[in-house]
């Protein structure tokens, strides 16, 4: 790929123009999932379980199906069984036969939420009627929500026949534990013996939910010829398509998706709902069909991520070096396989350079709503233990935190536990930029402490296609395949506009739907900017490369003559000087005379991404009398490779902190002794409002990545990491208490306090 | 699917014949912060809803006696912009600002509020401290009740079938009295409190408290009046000791609950803490200092 381009060179990249797609957003007409209405359109509702765990001995619909206005019921027994396989790479692997009984449960109901029914109706009234009609003859089981409690041997089990996966030789008896993980290298058992200084402490976490303002909506409309279409909020449409074929049967080709404006995800719209739900309502009643999630259906039965329990070690010699780390994590899955331990166990010591390290993790299923990811899944469950108990070490031996974290970072060529070695630097930058902010040496009062911690990501690349329209005014169209939750069409349109060399304000970005660009990847891992980026580039520079033959045509030289440059084709070479330019507004406006419509496309799957790394600290003020902690200021930096635009990785970061500060003060799922979500609403499932939060300095650092043209790093992800262990530390240097149970909730932490 | 029938009477008596002759189950509506949420989550379906917000008496903030009349449907905000009775009432007023956001605040009601009897409820303790008397309307004419009479329990109030509370009056103000009122949250808005206290209380020429009232939310199933707290006041300088006593015997006097929202120990524990901030509010409010 192209050398990076040099700073001085870019006129847009950098900049902070308005977003293209503001105005409707503010002015109240920017269409959301649940925005959409066709005529005819039915209105579905899902029946959810009341029970955490029971087994489904007969469900009938039969008086629901007989009120007025019920157009259709549908069960299980409406989508195909799939094959119990674990499909794609470990980490992400998905089994569809879990999947489709998310979607709607079969054998048994796994949590209180999990979906078994829905029916459509002329009215969301009559909707909600029927589904008290519909009854369920449950058979009330055991139930486990604790994740140490799901892996005791006379736990209830979730599937009787789940064999642990990662272990040799397999056990003999079910249990709910999914999969064991394992990374090691070096020894660290051997090398904790040579430490001047152990710590070993253990952690729990709470299970926590993206809070994204907009529930799953969508509308979906089936054909008799089998054709259907869906409108959804999502992170990726087409993920939505090959979900909802997968769990319809379905062709591909038979499915169009549309990206609905979407009011926040933050990982939890990866995976569907609601969407295979409504096709098949509407498969079955020839009508479209409507869905809406309620606020308590998106606790009750989306996606959180993960609670945890964890035992971190490590091993350090007075000088700072860290000589050995052994991390032990335990996933909540949820009802279904698939939490992110893996990457709790790769990302934990991911940012140090330690010679011997064994991360052993479980993914253990109990009767909760399947987890989803959620911004860095998995890397904030075990940022919090590690990055604590690495602060614990560094206390021990005297050491600045910040000083600590940079003798042992790790460096291009340092190897990682899970094999290649780190192959971009950024990590020592963005320590050093924390380390010089004026505040990281202010004096602190009564009561106060200031904490560090900082967070790995990997990011990702991954499949993007692009395609560039030009107009005869000279203003572009540039469809992506991606949804834009970050800001993707500004910096879509900024690179577009650097790359064509034209005004920021003459590219129009757009979401095209699945049958009008090339397939793309779901808007996540902090790819978008990234490899979409990369495709946008591509199409752009085919687009100049073509307007440079039309002008070449224009003036009737060879097209080996011509060069693109600041946005005009010139003659060059032996032509030079022979013409003046052509700007790319007069080519575009000859396009019928030079060979009719400038159109490229581009598409990759792109490698070369460059792992995110935030550092920060957090300052804290602890109410002795109450328990509170009030957070005084968050200073976090962050390697974003090359800024596109400023705000919005400046957005990127703070809104990784805040919903950092959440998870680390009050967020958490609260169920009753019946295995029932107490809290599946906003006012008692507490994320931080406004006034609850600092000034949040963002330190953009730039080193940048030689695999995009612009040097672009994924910036969304891993800001949410450090907060937790940099306010559990903060609270520890004010308190002389080190809390390790997240939430760090004002009665947790005066019981500490007078413990 | 059942119907539900909308009134809006304009006189409280025309409400009391609506709710009196409602076979089905009938609810006052005023703000609706409340009970739209309860109708939403299916946990009311009633047949009959009357809207006492067009009814006059009930609708506006008068003086009476020296003191003031408030409408059980005067809005928060509406409190908050009455120079005259949220100078006089503070404390009250910030405990009903407390509630929700601006715009739940430009809803709620002191008299939904009570009578919604949540034992968390944040303006029923500042009522109850400031004494407030509830004048009811029902079926068999008008009363007067304590406003510490009305709730008795979790969404349990003692109003009979057909009665709603109409008005409270706020007695005239003394020289040197002061009142205020805390809560907890684990947040700084937009939450309901883990616990929180009321406190008003009037000095003499000297400074010695000669009244006091302590009232605390959320550490019961109702709000509690806690007389000794009271009387740790009454009699003294209110200096840290007797402010002490009187936190110790709030935390003494509470008898809250395990709950999503906190454990015993803390409501116990901070419950004193709280009246304790809260009476050197009042007590500078009583000294004339704001």
């Amino acid at each position: 790929m192209s050398a990076v381009v040099t700073e001085k060179k870019l006129k847009v990249v950098g900049t902070r123009p308005d977003r293209p797609d503001g105005v409707p957003k503010l002015t109240g007409t920017a269409q959301y999932g649940a925005d959409y209405t066709l005529p005819g359109m039915l209105w579905g509702k899902i029946l959810r379980s009341p029970h955490a765990h029971a087994r489904i001995r007969k469900i009938d619909a039969s008086k629901a199906l007989k009120l007025p206005g019920v157009k259709g019921v549908i069960t299980a027994a409406d989508l195909p069984e799939q094959k119990f396989e674990y499909v794609g790479a470990e980490r992400v692997a998905q089994n569809f036969w879990h999947m489709t009984r998310n979607i709607l449960a079969r054998e048994k109901v796994l949590y209180e939420g999990h979906a078994l029914a829905a029916v459509a109706a002329t009215t969301p009234a009559i909707a909600a009627e029927a589904l008290k009609l519909i009854e369920v003859d449950y058979e009330i089981l055991p139930h486990v929500i604790d994740v140490e409690d799901a892996m005791k041997p006379d736990a209830p089990l979730l599937f009787e026949d789940m064999i642990t996966r990662g272990v040799e030789p397999p056990p003999t008896k079910p249990s709910n534990v999914s999969k064991r993980v394992e990374f090691k290298i070096g020894d660290a058992d051997a090398a904790f013996a040579t430490a001047d200084e152990v710590v070993e402490m253990s952690f729990k976490t709470a299970a926590v939910h993206q809070g994204y303002i907009e529930p799953h909506a969508c509308l979906a409309r089936a054909d008799a010829d089998g054709q259907a279409e869906v409108w959804s909020s999502s992170q990726g449409h087409f993920v939505v398509r090959t979900m909802t074929v997968k769990m319809l049967g379905m062709k591909t080709g038979d499915l169009r998706c549309h990206a609905a404006e979407i009011g926040g995800a933050f990982g939890g719209k990866t995976v569907v709902y609601v969407e295979p739900v409504a096709v098949a309502l509407s498969k079955k009643t020839g009508h479209p069909v409507k869905i809406m999630m309620s606020r308590e259906d998106v606790f009750k039965a989306t996606g959180p991520t993960s609670g945890a329990s964890m035992t971190i070690k490590v091993g350090v010699m007075r000088d700072g070096t860290i000589v050995a780390a052994k991390g032990l994590f335990k996933y909540q899955a949820g009802a279904f396989p698939g939490s992110p331990v893996m990457n709790g166990c790769m990302c934990g010591f991911a940012p140090y350079d330690i010679a011997n390290v064994n991360t052993i993790g479980y993914d253990v299923v109990c009767n909760r709503p399947k987890s989803v990811a959620y911004r860095a899944p998995g890397s904030p469950i075990s940022a919090f233990a590690v990055e604590s108990t690495l602060d614990m070490a560094a206390k021990k031996i005297g050491m600045d935190p910040i000083q600590f974290r940079l003798k042992n970072i790790a460096k291009i060529g340092t190897p990682t536990v899970w094999g290649p070695k780190h192959s971009h630097a950024g990590f020592a930058e963005t320590l050093q930029a924390l380390q010089k902010h004026p505040a990281y040496t202010a004096p602190l009062g009564k009561n106060q402490g200031r904490g560090v911690a900082v967070g790995y990501w990997f990011n990702g690349g991954g499949e993007s296609s692009s395609t560039v329209n030009v107009n005869e005014d000279g203003t572009v169209v540039v469809a992506t395949g991606s949804p834009d939750i970050g800001g993707s069409r500004a910096s879509t349109a900024q690179m577009a506009a650097e790359t064509l060399g034209i005004p920021y304000e003459a590219v129009r970005p757009i979401i095209a739907d699945t049958n009008s660009v090339g397939y793309t990847q779901a808007t996540g891992g902090s790819r978008v900017t990234f490899a979409t980026g990369i495709t946008v580039i591509n199409a752009c520079k085919k687009v100049t490369e073509e307007m440079c033959k039309r002008a070449a045509k224009m003036w009737k030289i060879e097209p080996e003559n011509v060069i693109w440059e600041d946005g005009s084709a010139r003659p060059a070479g032996k032509r030079a000087g022979e013409f003046p330019p052509l700007t790319f507004k007069e080519i575009a406006s000859k396009r019928t005379a030079t060979g009719g419509p400038v159109v490229a496309s581009a598409s990759i799957n792109a490698e070369g991404q460059a792992p995110g790394f935030s550092a920060q600290f957090a300052d804290v003020e602890v109410d002795p009398d109450t328990g509170a902690v009030k957070i005084l200021r968050d200073v976090a930096a962050q390697d974003v490779g090359r800024a596109i635009h400023p705000s919005y990785c400046e957005g990127q970061i703070i809104g990784g902190v805040v919903q950092g500060i959440g998870c680390a003060l009050n967020e958490e799922y609260i169920y009753d002794k019946n295995g029932h979500l107490e809290n599946a609403g906003f006012l008692d499932y507490r994320m931080p409002v406004a006034s609850d939060l600092p000034k949040i300095d963002a330190i953009v650092v730039e080193v940048p990545n030689p695999n995009h043209p612009y040097g672009v790093k994924g910036v969304a992800e891993a800001n949410i990491v450090p907060p937790m262990a940099a306010i559990a530390s903060a609270i520890h240097g004010a308190t002389g208490k080190r809390l390790t149970d997240l939430p760090m909730s004002p009665p947790k932490v005066l019981a500490a306090l007078d413990g | 699917m059942s119907e539900m029938r909308f009134e809006a009477p304009k006189t409280a008596e025309a409400a009391v014949a609506l709710l009196a002759g409602a076979s089905g189950v009938a609810r006052v509506l005023a703000g609706g912060t409340d009970l739209l949420i309860q109708m939403r989550g299916g946990r009311v379906e009633p047949e009959l809803v009357v809207d006492i917000k067009g009814i006059a008496e009930m609708s506006t903030i008068t003086s009476e006696n020296g003191g003031f009349r408030l409408g059980a449907a005067v809005t928060a905000m509406e409190m908050h912009e009455h120079a005259a009775f949220s100078k006089a009432w503070p404390g009250l007023t910030e405990a009903a600002m407390l509630i929700g956001s601006y715009q739940i605040k430009g809803r709620a009601t002191v008299g939904g509020n009570l009578c919604n009897a949540s034992p968390a409820a944040d303006s029923v303790p500042a009522l109850i401290a400031a004494g407030a008397t509830a004048t009811i309307v029902g079926p068999k004419g008008r009363r007067d009740a304590k406003v510490e009479d009305i709730a008795t329990g979790p969404g349990k109030n003692s109003l009979a079938k057909g009665e709603i509370v109409v008005s409270f009056l706020l007695p005239a103000r003394p020289a040197n009295s002061g009142d205020a009122y805390l809560r907890f949250i684990p947040r700084t808005e937009m939450d309901i409190a883990v616990v929180g206290a009321g406190i008003n209380l009037t000095l003499d020429g000297k400074g010695v408290c000669t009244a006091a009232r302590v009232c605390v939310g959320a550490v019961a199933e109702r709000a509690l009046v806690v007389q000794p707290a009271a009387d740790a006041l009454i009699g003294s300088t209110v200096d840290d000791a007797a402010i002490a006593k009187m936190g110790a015997a709030v935390s003494a006097a509470c008898r809250p609950i395990d709950d999503k929202r906190g454990t015993k120990a803390f409501r116990i524990k901070v419950s004193g803490v709280m009246a304790r901030r809260a009476a050197a509010i009042a007590l500078n409010r009583a000294r004339g200092k704001n």
